[in-house]
Parts: C-alpha cells; structure tokens; sequence
C-alpha cells in the first residue's frame, strides 16, 4: 500500500512538473513549484516508511519549510521587481 | 483493533494517493490560474493529512508520530497561507479569470 | 519499486534540465531550479544518502533559489538572446565533452561493486571504528566532524571566504540609515502571511537548533543547521522588509560571528596543537577519549553554524540591500 501511495505521488508530482514547464502565467509556474514540494514532502514521508527508515522524517520538516520560503521568496521577488511588466509571458 | 486500524490506514493512504492524483489532474486541465489554484490547494491540504495521518497509525516510535504531527501542522499551516498569498498577488497584477460569457456581461456591465 | 521510483526521479530530473535551457525567462529559470533540487534531493533520499539530501534540500531547494530570485532583482528578469556565431560551436563542444565524459565512466568500478576504491580505502576502517571510537550513530558525522574534521575546515573557510568576497564586491557603506528610508516591499497588504510567519519563525529556529545539536544521532549538523537558522531571517526580512530585519540583527554583529565560527573552528584545533597533540585531535578535551571526541565535535559543529548562518545572513542583506538601493534610485 505504501508503494500504491508512493506510486500516486510520484505520477502527481510529474503532472505538476508539466504544469511548471508550461506555463502560462509565472503564477502558474509558482503554484506548480508549491504543489511539487508538498508532494516532494509526501513522497519522501512514505518512502522512508517504505524502506523502514522513519528518520527521513527531518527531512522531510526541511523540505516543507524551504517550500514555504521559496514560495515566499518568489513573490516577494517578483512583486518588487516586475510591477511594471506585464504579467504574460508570450 | 490490530486489523481494523491497519484498513483504516491503507485506506486513507490509498485515497490520500487518490486525491494527489486527482488535484494535479485538475492543475493541468483546468482553463484558468485561479480554477488550477482551486483544485490544486484543496486536494493539497486534504491529501497531506489523509497521507501522513495514515502513517501516523503506522508508525512505531512516539518520537516519528510526534514529527509526523509537526509536518502536518506545518503543511496545514503553510500550505494554505502560500495559496492565500499567491491568488492575492495575481489578483493585484491584474490577471483575470476566464468567466462565462454571460458573467463576463454582467461584470462589464458593472463596471 | 523503489527502481520505478528512481527512474521516475531521474527522468524527471533530466526533463527539469532540458527545460531549464530552454526557458528565456529567469524567474521561471529560478523555480525550476529550485524544482531540480528538489527532485535530486529525493533521489539522494532513495539512494540512502540521507545527509547529502538534507543538504541538498537545505541549500539546493531553498537557500540558493532565494540567492538567484535576489539576483536577478538587480539585473533583470530575461535573458539576452546569445549570438549565432556562439551558437553554433556550443553544440558540437557540448556533444564531445559529453561523449568524453561517458567515454571516462566505462572504466569506473560498476555501481556498488564490492572491490572498487571507494570501499576499500579508509571506509571500512571509518565505517568498523567509528563505534568504538567516536560512539556516535551517525558515521556521516563522524567523518565529516572527527576523522576528516581538517577538510571540513576548508570548506568553513570556503564558504567565510564566499562571504567576504560578497561583503568586498557589494557591500554599500554609503547607505542611508535606516529612520530615513522608506520602507518598501514589505509586502504590507499580505496580513495573513506575516501572522502566519510570525508563528512559524520561532518553530523554525528551533528546529535549526534541534538539527544542530541532533546532527550526531540522525540527519543534520552544522551546515544544514546554518542554512535552516538563516531561512528564518531570511523569511523576517522579506515579510517586513530589510529595515526592520537590520534593527534585529546589526549586519555589523553579524560580520564579528562569521569570523567567530571559523575561529572556534580553528581554536579548537589550536588548543590540541598547544598540548602537544595533533591540530584538531580531541583527545585533549577529557579523559575518556570517547567523551573528548564528543566535545571536539560539538565545538567545531558549533563553529560551522555559526559562520554558515551567518554567511548566508551576509550575503542575502548584502544582495537584497543593493536591490534596494538601485530600485530607489530609479
């Protein structure tokens, strides 16, 4: 069961990446990093049950904190610099 | 006892799985950014619970079930507030959902 | 299973390069590296690598995206497209360099073969009597602390080094003070997320602390432990702008505790040099060469979180404070 569940999250994972390649809109790209390291964060949770390593859980804390900033970071970012450019890319 | 918590936890494992699916199924074909963030933080939220409460019930140690909690917190904690912030700001950027022709009418009108 | 996964990781991961080159937008370009490091963050996580994924996920996915996003704050958001004449020699020498390097693989040792060199060096030895000798669960740091502790010494100075070259290059002293400047892009209208922030930071700290001082048992230590500590300024200084974040901690202060980590570093080796033993031996600490070990450790891994929190506070300050100044002159 934990292989079905790491199974979903890793297909999950792949489908966000497509959404971050495609666009349109940076908030698009970002929603999609945020969404891939919650599933990052998933993934490695059942995979260190899966190998009977529960210590992966510290690393999994770090992964969700440094999604959090990185998001914050990007919108920070993005808000400070481009407000006069506009907001579509192509 | 055993076997019914052991169902229980495949089960949410199982449907935690499910709704990951389902929400990054949602991220890539919905039309617009703001119905993508709608599917995506929703199944997000409840799909990180579902999945770590079902290793919660797997876990041996008091100490992994204690962080297993921490990381839950954190994800229901964050995750919510980077949707939050990440809608507030492309409301303010001026990105505009796709509306029905009808409600785009009606909201033009309005203005 | 677990090949499915590591197929899946690393096709992923070779997809992330590819549209990483292909992107002309750099903000999209930073998130997909953040996504890169993620994603070999996981795959070092199902190769057992447990400490080179936390560092990875530390570093590669969090600290290193916001240094880029700072970055690119100062120079600008797309790339300039190359020329043509560059173009065309860039293929064929990316090609033979390529080729060169899977040519020089066919001679390495298959993958955890038993007899190649990297077993049958000093590992054994490290991974037979790191018990008896330093009695701590985690070898990752014994080596990196103990065995090895000259190496991690440079790698300290490496990154004291980074941070002064930064401070060199960047740094304004004719910035004005602090009352005088407005306080832009504090991000004032996010309400929501700078209470949450608020309740995350001490957690945060915390758990710096906790990754600091755990790093003998699991995953972590000094560097990973640094990285965490600075996030969380670094989450300050973002919610309620950089003025505020230079009230809590003076980048003057910070500048005196960089050099403090590299020195404790180094006085510790020092006091054993003083002693008559070796620089860095620990067993001049106590009696009981276990417990010796045991303190050598925890000072040096002191040292090193200590100058890589604070390097990391220097850099990002230093990057976000120019973007400021040069967004103001505008």
């Amino acid at each position: 069961m934990y292989t079905a569940a790491a199974f979903a999250v890793l297909v999950a994972m792949l489908l966000a990446l497509f959404r971050a390649f495609a666009g349109p809109t940076l908030y698009d790209r970002i929603l999609a990093v945020n969404v891939f390291g919650t599933k990052t964060v998933l993934l490695i949770a059942v995979v260190g049950f899966m190998m009977g390593r529960p210590d992966f859980l510290d690393i999994v804390m770090v992964y969700a904190l440094m999604n959090f900033i990185s998001v914050i970071g990007i919108l920070r970012f993005f808000e400070y610099t481009a407000k006069n450019v506009e907001v579509r890319e192509e | 006892m055993e076997g019914i918590l052991n169902i229980v936890s495949w089960f949410l494992l199982v449907f935690g799985g499910f709704l990951c699916i389902s929400g990054a199924v949602g991220l890539l074909r919905f039309p617009d950014f703001f119905t993508r963030m709608h599917a995506a933080s929703v199944t997000d939220t409840l799909a990180t619970a579902m999945i770590l409460i079902g290793l919660f019930i797997q876990a041996e140690s008091w100490l992994v079930q204690v962080k297993l909690v921490m990381v839950l917190l954190f994800v229901l904690l964050t995750s919510p507030t980077a949707g939050h912030a990440l809608v507030m700001a492309a409301l303010h950027a001026g990105l505009e959902p796709v509306l029905p022709k009808q409600k785009q009418a009606s909201v033009e009108a309005g203005r | 299973m677990e090949l499915i996964i590591n197929m899946g990781l690393l096709s992923m991961l070779a997809m992330t390069a590819i549209a990483i080159v292909r992107i002309k937008d750099l903000f999209a370009v930073a998130m997909l590296a953040g996504i890169y490091g993620l994603i070999s963050a996981s795959f070092f996580v199902m190769m057992d690598a447990v400490d080179v994924a936390f560092t990875e996920a530390s570093v590669g996915a969090g600290i290193s995206t916001l240094l880029m996003l700072t970055t690119l704050a100062i120079t600008g958001r797309f790339e300039k497209a190359d020329k043509k004449s560059r173009t065309r020699f860039a293929l064929p020498l990316v090609l033979l360099t390529g080729a060169l390097l899977i040519y020089g693989t066919l001679d390495m040792p298959s993958f955890g073969a038993a007899d190649s060199p990297v077993q049958e060096h000093v590992a054994p030895r490290y991974l037979n009597d790191s018990a008896q000798e330093i009695g701590i669960p985690n070898v990752v740091t014994s080596v990196l602390a103990s065995y090895r502790a000259f190496d991690t010494f440079g790698e300290v100075i490496v990154i004291f080094t980074a941070g002064v070259g930064v401070l060199a290059l960047l740094m304004r002293t004719d910035l004005p003070p602090i009352s005088s400047v407005k306080n832009t892009a504090s991000m004032e209208e996010h309400m929501v997320l700078r209470i949450v922030a608020k309740m995350l930071i001490p957690l945060i700290l915390l758990f710096g602390l906790y990754v600091q001082f755990h790093g003998e048992y699991g995953p972590g230590g000094g560097f990973q432990a640094g990285v965490i500590f600075a996030s969380a300024f670094f989450l300050y200084a973002m919610l309620y702008g950089m003025n505020a974040a230079r009230k809590v901690i003076d980048s003057s202060l910070v500048q005196v505790l960089a050099a403090l980590g590299v020195l404790i570093y180094g006085t510790t080796g020092v006091v054993a040099m003083l002693s008559g033993k070796n620089f860095l031996d620990y067993s001049v600490f106590s009696e009981d060469p276990v417990h010796a070990q045991h303190l050598g450790i925890l000072f040096i891994e002191l040292g090193v979180g200590l100058t890589v929190a604070t390097v990391m506070i220097i850099i990002f300050f230093t990057f976000s404070g120019r973007s400021q100044v040069e967004g103001e002159r505008d």
